[in-house]
């Protein structure tokens, strides 16, 4: 089964093309990331995916459907989570959920958001403003947002960024355990090497609006003779190996 | 079944009215403001109509036509700055994102803004329709039914500016939300609030005749002065809004669409 497949899929912004011809697929029920730089394309093939941007060309299905035709068969199955957008500031943690709930439709809401409050223990600070939350505590309402509705697929940008890495850690330990419990599908964008290798199956490299390598972190490890993805990923930012289009093992 | 992609979901609309009216809930002087301005404009347009009346017979033929105007003028100004805020309040919080990722339709976004709108102007104005009764003996109620139908069009009218308004600070950014607020003052000089529209140079009637809130105006007048309910004027003012609430929709839609090719959902905000 597929969750995501991108064919041919392209954006420019005038005369700057942000993502360049990229396809892949993602299976479903697995943790896939992409990786890049700065200005690699990353947040765009996220928001492309969300159908938040029209792609300049291309196709992409989600979960079945054309996101060109369908994107509203979609949008109830996924959620997302970003650094780039907030939940309003001056509901609190609970009204904010019992909006979000009531737009994705959830059955038994009061319900759901008590499972949420237990597992994400909001318990604390649910009916505080939103807007007055730490970022750890923001994190995890964001969390219990982008969870809400159950999501068959769940795309997350950057979703530890400017964590602690205790914080971090139990992040990505409640996604694998959401993935693991629902058989969910989870695509991340991420510059976090140690989360991409401890959380994903699948490995994309984007570069300059390219997909420039793919695999599995011990495959691209291993394939680059390295130690660690951080080391893969210095080789593919600086341009210092390419062994994969060698075709040997450095 | 899957739903028409034009269909409307009440239980989404009514979610995105319940966030805005969260807001009020937790904010009392927000809800005191939107009392307090169009109160304060009636009360000085008030003592000015008391003055008046004993000096022009023109205002003294008709008690109350001044406060009447002013009250009628807040509809459309509240109605405008209605969809404004609300639709301003989500560029604010950096919410548009996760909004355009949920299942609600921009065209729901656009109805729940319309609601929100109603909501605000009522509690805008009443209280200063109703403050009017004690301080200047006028009640704009004894205006009947022709009160709602007066409400209702400038009401639109003020949808469909508002719409503008947020079509052009989704289009050029938050710079430009002081459109919400001075946009419409472009058009009071137009709209023969306190004066007959042929009080205008002949040359700029036409254009006066080509905005809806002149025909409502002229209408109230008619009422006040000479006791009689013009449906020829209430039925132009209908038409020309019908056309520019869908100019207004049409736009907001078109620029919304144009967002997500250019990829301003995800970042638009302070």
């Amino acid at each position: 089964m597929t969750a995501i497949r991108a064919s041919a899929v392209s954006k420019s912004f005038g005369t700057v093309k942000a993502v360049d011809d990229i396809s892949f697929e993602v299976a479903a029920g697995s943790t896939t990331a992409l990786l890049g730089g700065n200005g690699a394309g990353k947040t765009t093939t996220l928001s492309m995916l969300l159908g938040l941007l029209i792609p300049s060309s291309g196709t992409i299905t989600v979960l079945g459907e054309d996101m060109a035709r369908h994107r509203y068969r979609v949008l109830p199955r996924l959620n997302f989570s970003s650094p780039y957008v907030d939940l309003p500031h001056r509901l609190s943690v609970r009204e904010n959920l019992t909006v979000y709930g009531h737009l994705y439709g959830v059955p038994r809401l009061k319900h759901r958001i008590a499972e949420l409050i237990d597992e994400l223990e909001l318990g604390e600070f649910i009916d505080r403003q939103s807007g007055k939350l730490s970022a750890g505590q923001k994190t995890r309402v964001a969390l219990a947002k982008a969870l809400l509705n159950h999501p068959a697929l769940l795309l997350l940008d950057e979703p530890t960024a400017s964590l602690d890495p205790d914080t971090a850690d139990w992040v990505r330990g409640y996604f694998q355990s959401y993935r693991d419990r629902t058989g969910a599908t989870i695509l991340l964008a991420s510059h976090n090497m140690t989360e991409v290798e401890r959380m994903c199956d699948q490995v994309l490299i984007m570069k300059q609006g390219r997909i420039v390598d793919r695999g599995s972190p011990a495959a691209l490890i291993d394939r680059y003779g390295r130690d660690t993805l951080e080391e893969v990923f210095l080789d593919i930012a600086r341009d210092r190996r390419r062994p994969a289009l060698e075709g040997q093992r450095p | 079944m899957t739903p028409s992609p034009a269909s409307l979901s009440r239980r989404r609309i009514g979610a995105m009215c319940l966030r805005h009216l969260y807001i009020l809930k937790g904010s009392w002087p927000r809800v005191l403001e939107m009392a307090y301005w169009p109160a304060i404009n009636m009360v000085v347009w008030g003592f000015t109509s008391q003055f008046l009346s004993g000096n022009s017979t023109w205002v003294a033929r008709a008690g109350g036509v001044l406060i009447g105007a002013v009250i009628l003028w807040d509809v459309m100004f509240r109605g405008n700055l209605g969809v404004a805020l609300t639709f301003m309040e989500e560029m604010w919080s950096r919410n548009l994102g996760h909004l355009s990722v949920s299942p609600l339709r921009p065209h729901e976004l656009v109805a729940s803004m319309l609601c929100m709108s109603l909501i605000r102007t009522v509690i805008g104005v009443l209280p200063a329709a109703l403050l009017a009764i004690p301080l200047y003996h006028y009640s704009i109620f004894t205006l009947g039914l022709p009160l709602l139908a007066f409400w209702a069009n400038l009401m639109i009218s003020g949808w469909a500016m508002g719409l503008g308004v947020s079509a052009l600070v989704l289009r050029f950014g938050l710079g430009a939300e002081s459109l919400a607020w001075v946009l419409i003052f472009a058009v009071a000089p137009l709209a023969g609030i306190y004066y007959p529209i042929s009080t205008l140079p002949a040359w700029l009637q036409p254009v006066a005749w080509a905005l809806p809130p002149a025909h409502v105006f002229e209408g109230m007048r008619a009422v006040m002065f000479e006791g009689r309910f013009r449906a020829d004027l209430l039925a132009s003012a209908l038409a020309l809004n019908v056309f520019y609430l869908m100019v207004g929709v049409g736009l907001f839609l078109r620029v919304w669409h144009g967002a997500r090719e250019r990829g301003t959902l995800l970042n638009v905000g302070e």
